[in-house]
């Protein structure tokens, strides 16, 4: 999978949680989803589960820390992706 | 045994506590009871002169006993006296009103339980069996 579709496929999952909607459409890579996106931090939560879901990988707690946005998603699942 | 020590570890307390049984649990739900005394506060003011339990309240049973009951059984030696936690989200549909004096069922069907967070599915019935609201609740350790 390519940068581009790992972030088309990211801007899916976090969608039904962004509050700001013009942060939303100039999302990249280097977007926050709580400072950014103002995404609540519970959904955090379900955000790293539908990851999981969507990508085919396993996210442990010290992982699920460090997702707070995308560039930090996007490495943490070309790493999960790799280690399978 | 345990249903009683999870009552009893329940950071609630009256005019607050909304459970009063534990009928079943396991790690993927619960279900518990709580009888809406007539005498409860909120009645003299919702509404005024026709008591009926507030959708609020409802809800707060419904985080209780499906919630956090389950959370505190889920975590057991890890939920402790300092152990903070928080209401994260709630979708909630009213289908019958509850009256002062009923008794109601909450069954509570664990979604997922991961990185502190617990949701779960959450339905609760009158004494006839009759569904009164139904939902979605999470909630996290702050």
């Amino acid at each position: 999978m390519n940068r581009e579709e790992a972030i088309s496929k990211l801007k899916d999952i976090v969608k039904p949680y962004v509050k700001d909607q013009e942060a939303f459409e100039k999302l990249n890579e280097s977007t926050d989803f709580i400072n950014d996106l103002k995404i609540n931090s519970a959904n955090l939560v379900d955000i790293v589960l539908d990851v999981e879901e969507a990508f085919g990988i396993e996210i442990d707690n010290v992982s699920m820390e460090k997702m707070t946005s995308v560039d930090a998603a996007l490495e943490i699942i070309d790493t999960k992706l790799a280690e399978k | 045994m345990i249903k009683d020590e999870i009552i009893s570890k329940l950071p609630y307390s009256k005019p607050f506590l909304f459970v009063d049984e534990i009928v079943r649990i396991d790690e993927n739900g619960v279900e518990g009871t709580f009888f809406f005394d007539e005498n409860l506060d909120f009645y003299k003011g919702h509404f005024k002169e026709n008591p009926v339990t507030p959708g609020v309240i409802l809800t707060e049973t419904m985080a209780q006993i499906g919630l956090v009951c389950l959370g505190i059984f889920l975590l057991d030696d890890q939920f402790n006296s300092e152990t903070v936690i928080g209401l994260t989200s709630t979708e909630m549909e009213f289908l019958k009103p509850v009256s002062p004096n009923e008794k109601v069922t909450v069954i509570s069907e664990k979604v997922y339980f991961r990185f502190g967070k617990l949701k779960c599915k959450v339905a609760m019935k009158n004494e006839r069996g009759e569904e009164v609201c139904s939902g979605t609740i999470a909630g996290m350790i702050v």
